[in-house]
């Protein structure tokens, strides 16, 4: 397997952006990362995007040939990609890519994800996220993806002694970061009372343990390692990727407090890179609600399990704490077009590593992660990066 | 968008009467019914035998849900939760005919038949089961 580097990243804002199209967003971020990357159209061998569900939000699908078309690489007749994995489809898409360059068959890959969510009311773009949950035998019933999240949170509290507060606490924590990124959908500070006081969605979960329905598309550039240095300075290393899966409805996991996947696919990461958790200075987890990222912290190895919640509050997920987790300002408060996600972490990483996240930015990042979630966790990728110099 | 009328007949017999599976080789139950048992896989193929779930069991986790699709409008808040059956089995239903408050993790509830949802004014009403505090 030959090593695969990113070389270009591209983002566009996040937001509830009524004048832009799913075309306008997913080709802004694609220009962007082949400038960043310095190729041009001649040199990209394939397309991989991730994309949700545009055939809900827009009622468009075959979305793979439309951003080629509109990226003015019709000409060309690349082969595109479209990958669907509920919430983690984007950084499947990464993974997939990554694949393609490590075997020869391609040396440059642009991964894209996008996601157009404003185009369908609030309520109809919360059903549509709830359909990567189980549909037969959870939502019919009337399970929300918010009340599933819900039930770990409050399974979470009953075993682990978790506070509403502590939840509350990683919303702070990752507005604060979003505070600090120009590109984030919200970048205001919010106080623990604000957190408490809104209105409950799913108790006890309120408005503000949720993150909110975006637009928004970015993308990266991947290039076999052996090339990269031709066209950066700066190339980052993509050293491990792990991906897993498990029962697709929430009641039938071994248990509902420790994502099995999300376990499971970091191991198979940290293995292939060598690396393990402590050697990790930043990294974006999926945070839809603030319970995830708990989970996610503990899942990973980051802290121990049940301790998520003190962790949060004692600061040692804060920027510059013992791992800056959410520097972004994460799904939560960056935003969060469900097919942009896991390729928007991968832009965070890049940018921690290269030393370009202006204010946010971690002192002395060498090693970053990236962990994204597919439903309430029936599927899991994680991807180490490495600084290449 | 409506949904074709087979998607929920098709589901009856354990919507409606809890029916799951039982694997024939190591004895678990699943529900809803299985053609392969999680655990042991290629063995159980065409082991699998019907099993009728005897409709108690015990809550593990539970939400009120404030924010619903517009199918549940009408009954918002409602109480969702994962429940153990006593056959070992979880699930996910409505907890009814109890406060939000008065809901505690271990308490045991029992299966009753309830209208679930129906497709828009002029749609299909469908059916199923839902729980409520178990009588003793």
């Amino acid at each position: 397997m030959r090593d695969v580097a990113v070389i270009g990243v591209g983002e566009t804002e996040f937001g509830e952006l009524w004048d832009r199209s799913f075309r306008d967003l997913g080709i802004e971020a694609g220009l962007k990362a082949i400038q960043d990357a310095k190729i041009a159209s001649e040199d990209i061998d394939a397309i991989y995007i991730g994309n949700m569900s545009a055939g809900k939000f827009i009622d468009q699908e075959h979305v793979s040939a439309l951003v080629a078309d509109y990226s003015g690489l019709a000409k060309h007749h690349l082969p595109t990609v479209r990958v669907e994995g509920g919430g983690a489809c984007g950084a499947i898409a990464l993974m997939q890519a990554r694949l393609a360059i490590a075997s020869g068959m391609y040396d440059i890959v642009v991964v894209g994800g996008a996601e157009k969510m404003t185009d369908v009311g609030d309520v109809q773009a919360a059903e549509i996220l709830s359909s990567t949950a189980d549909q037969e035998w959870e939502s019919v019933f009337g399970a929300t993806f918010a009340g599933l999240y819900a039930m770990m949170a409050r399974r979470h509290m009953y075993e682990y002694g978790t506070k509403r507060e502590q939840l509350a606490a990683v919303a702070v924590k990752n507005h604060k970061n979003g505070s600090l990124n120009p590109e984030a959908q919200f970048q205001k500070e919010i106080t623990l009372e604000t957190v408490l006081n809104a209105p409950l969605v799913a108790d006890p979960l309120g408005l503000f343990d949720c993150a909110p329905l975006s637009d928004g598309a970015a993308a990266v550039v991947l290039c076999s390692a052996d090339r990269a240095r031709k066209f950066t300075d700066t190339p980052i290393l993509l050293r491990g990727s792990g991906q897993a899966s498990d029962f697709l409805a929430l009641h039938d996991r071994r248990d509902l407090l420790t994502m099995d996947a999300t376990v499971v696919a970091g191991k198979r990461a940290f293995q292939q890179a060598k690396l393990e958790p402590k050697d990790i200075q930043v990294a974006e987890v999926h945070d839809n609600f603030t319970i995830t990222e708990i989970l996610a912290i503990e899942d990973l190895r980051f802290v121990e399990k049940g301790k998520g919640g003190p962790a949060t509050v004692d600061g040692v997920t804060a920027l510059n704490g013992q791992i800056s987790v959410n520097t972004s300002g994460g799904l939560k408060a960056r935003g969060q077009p469900v097919g942009a996600t896991g390729v928007a972490q991968a832009v965070e990483i890049v940018k921690q590593l290269r030393g370009e996240a202006g204010k946010r930015q971690v002192v002395g990042a060498i090693h970053g992660l990236t962990h994204t979630l597919g439903g309430t966790g029936a599927t899991a990728v994680v991807h180490l990066f490495e600084r290449g110099d | 968008m409506g949904t074709a009328i087979p998607r929920f007949w098709r589901e009856i017999q354990s919507r409606y009467n809890l029916v799951g599976t039982k694997c024939g080789n190591c004895g678990k139950v699943d529900f809803p019914p299985r053609s392969v048992c999680p655990d042991c896989g290629r063995k159980s193929v065409g082991r699998m035998e019907t099993y009728k779930l005897g409709g108690k069991g015990t809550v593990v986790t539970y939400t009120t849900i404030y924010d619903a699709p517009s199918q549940f409008d009408m009954q918002k808040p409602y109480v969702m939760a994962i429940i153990e059956m006593e056959e070992g089995v979880r699930l996910t239903s409505q907890l009814i005919d109890v406060k939000p408050e008065d809901v505690k993790i271990g308490m045991r509830v029992q299966a009753t038949f309830r209208k679930l949802g129906q497709e828009g004014d002029a749609g299909v009403i469908h059916y199923g089961y839902k729980f409520r505090p178990a009588a003793t």
